[in-house]
């Protein structure tokens, strides 16, 4: 919530500040991002037939699909993987299958309730558990490392259930983002 | 204009909160009724002196200052005590003392106590330091005067670490025992948890996660260096020094859950304890070194439990409630504090280990990290106070109450440090 306000504030900032304009901007042009999402209009994903032949890279499939999806969101006191992260945890064991010398750092995390140390210990057993998961879908011990944030990095502050849903999770990242 | 005065106005108006500071709750509260002369020539020293030793008694909770009259020439140790007087202001004891500048630049105090009861002069002591010193001075001086009026070794000339969180900055500081006199170890802008000082004092052993994932380090307090003592795959953490020094106890998830492991402070000579199919968190040895006491969930719920310093067979230490974690033993071995969940309020408990007895010492309800004084009266602990993470002092028998002053920032992870030579 408050990197939102903290972008508004830079956005305000950005608006106001505006450089003294010396040249008039051009009429009847729209200027739109290009990653500015359309409203009311639904988009299908058409896969390209690729001619060429050239594979996607694993950097650009793991920005990509279900590779892109990196948490995994757990319920109080709980570790078990829930059936709808399933999908992407296979996924993600079947990148590493494949690229095998991708590695992989798994960070649990807990909500701020209780012992720090505890909650690092909680973290861990939730890290643990999706590295077990990649293990038995053939990822292999030295690629994957299990760690745990305890209650350290709250993607949301708060502290109420909303926050901290958002925060007993676990984060998957690649060798070279962290 | 106006924007600004406000905000002052709150700098004000928290500064002022937290001069009030120590809350003392029951009734027969027999505190020591004690007077404290200002120390001729004080006045040289920046902080004085004697405002410090009296406002390290009063926080005590043992001692009550008296108000002293303006007294002109004023009293020094080498003064005639009229004990009469000082009976009629209703004092028990009575201290004076003097500072005065020496030609190389520094300052020789000395003072002097008297049991005003008894006609009695209780001796004294002289020191000479630096003014950048002038506050341990009074510390050793309110050391001094606490051990010959109550019989037990006075700690506020130890020190406390703590971590302080600013923004996206986390800095591990330590402070002298009162809070004041703050110094950084380290900044970073990942967590740092669990700092626990060497039984010399010399060294913080700590937990960072400046690479990612929680590594225990230790660090050199006067050398600023910092050395690793375990960074194996998965998470290292919860590091306790042995009383020797030498070793430590950590938990380590390198082979899979969170493990306790004994491990040499440059980090060799790493060994497993025990194993467990749950969590075993939290080590922290028994004074004698014999005995590990720590957290598990192998019962189903996190509990306190204890075992042989060199591994073996485990007993349940807590059995009321289903969350107790974080325990610490007080330093004659007596007593076991720790964090206990009360419908939803995390609160610090002491039992005493011989009679199983358990009393929750605060009314809080976001306790954490409690750590006992050297001396075994007071449980430093932090808690959250108006959304912001504030240190506590609780004695432990749970009837004074103090807090620390405000450090700015979010203060949390205090370890009181051991007695200092």
């Amino acid at each position: 919530m408050r990197s939102i306000w903290i972008a508004l504030f830079c956005a305000g900032l950005a608006a106001c500040s505006g450089a003294p304009t010396t040249e008039q901007e051009p009429a009847g042009v729209e200027d739109r991002k290009p990653t500015a999402k359309p409203e009311n209009v639904t988009t299908n994903p058409v896969q390209g037939k690729d001619l060429t032949g050239s594979k996607m890279s694993p950097d650009q499939m793991l920005k990509t699909g279900v590779l892109a999806q990196r948490s995994i969101f757990y319920d109080l006191d709980q570790y078990d993987i829930k059936d709808q992260y399933k999908a992407l945890v296979e996924a993600h064991a079947r990148y590493l299958r494949d690229n095998p010398k991708a590695k992989m750092l798994i960070q649990g995390n807990t909500d701020e309730r209780g012992s720090r140390e505890y909650n690092v210990a909680l973290g861990q057993r939730r890290s643990d558990g999706v590295k077990k998961m990649l293990l038995l879908l053939g990822a292999k011990e030295d690629q994957v490392e299990s760690v745990s944030l305890g209650e350290e990095k709250p993607r949301m502050e708060g502290h109420d259930e909303q926050a901290w849903s958002q925060n007993r999770r676990c984060d998957i990242l690649y060798q070279g983002e962290y | 204009m106006k924007k600004l005065l406000a905000v002052c106005l709150i700098c004000f108006a928290t500064s002022a909160a937290a001069q009030l500071s120590i809350e003392i709750a029951g009734a027969g509260a027999q505190r020591i009724p004690i007077a404290i002369a200002p120390f001729a020539g004080e006045g040289a020293l920046p902080q004085g002196m004697s405002a410090i030793v009296r406002a390290d008694l009063e926080r005590s909770g043992l001692f009550r200052a008296l108000e002293v009259p303006v007294i002109n020439p004023p009293l020094t140790e080498a003064s005639n005590v009229n004990y009469a007087e000082w009976r009629a202001r209703l004092a028990d004891a009575l201290v004076m003392g003097s500072v005065a500048a020496r030609p190389d630049g520094r300052f020789e105090v000395r003072f002097k106590l008297f049991d005003v009861v008894k006609s009695a002069d209780l001796l004294g002591v002289a020191y000479t330091a630096g003014a950048g010193e002038s506050r341990l001075v009074a510390h050793r001086i309110a050391d001094f005067v606490y051990e010959k009026l109550t019989g037990e070794r006075g700690v506020f000339s130890t020190r406390i670490a703590y971590v302080v969180k600013r923004g996206p900055k986390f800095e591990l500081q330590i402070a002298d025992a009162d809070g004041a006199g703050e110094q950084t170890l380290l900044v970073s802008f990942e967590p740092i948890i669990s700092p626990a000082w060497s039984p010399d004092g010399k060294k913080l052993a700590y937990v960072s996660f400046q690479q990612k994932k929680p590594i225990v380090y230790i660090q050199d307090i006067a050398l600023g260096k910092q050395s690793v003592v375990a960074n194996f795959k998965g998470s290292n953490s919860a590091p306790a020094w042995a009383p020797d020094g030498a070793r430590l106890a950590v938990s380590l998830s390198r082979d899979g859950g969170s493990q306790i492991f004994l491990v040499n402070a440059d980090g060799s000579g790493v060994r497993r304890l025990a194993q467990s199919s749950g969590i075993d968190t939290e080590p922290v040895f028994s004074p004698d070194g014999q005995t590990i006491y720590f957290t598990s969930d192998r019962g189903g719920s996190p509990q306190i439990y204890r075992m042989p310093a060199g591994g073996g067979e485990a007993q349940r230490v807590t059995f009321e409630g289903s969350y107790n974690v974080s325990p610490r033993i007080s330093p004659d071995g007596k007593v076991l504090a720790f964090i206990t969940r009360n419908s939803g309020k995390f609160q610090v408990a002491s039992m005493d280990l011989a009679t199983k007895q358990v009393q929750v010492l605060t009314d809080s309800d976001k306790d954490e990290s409690p750590s006992f004084a050297p001396n075994g009266r007071m449980i430093l602990l932090a808690t959250v106070n108006a959304g912001r993470g504030v240190l506590f002092a609780v004695s432990s028998d749970g009837r004074i109450k103090q807090r620390l002053p405000y450090a700015g920032g979010d203060v949390r992870e205090p370890a009181w440090g051991p007695f200092v030579k």
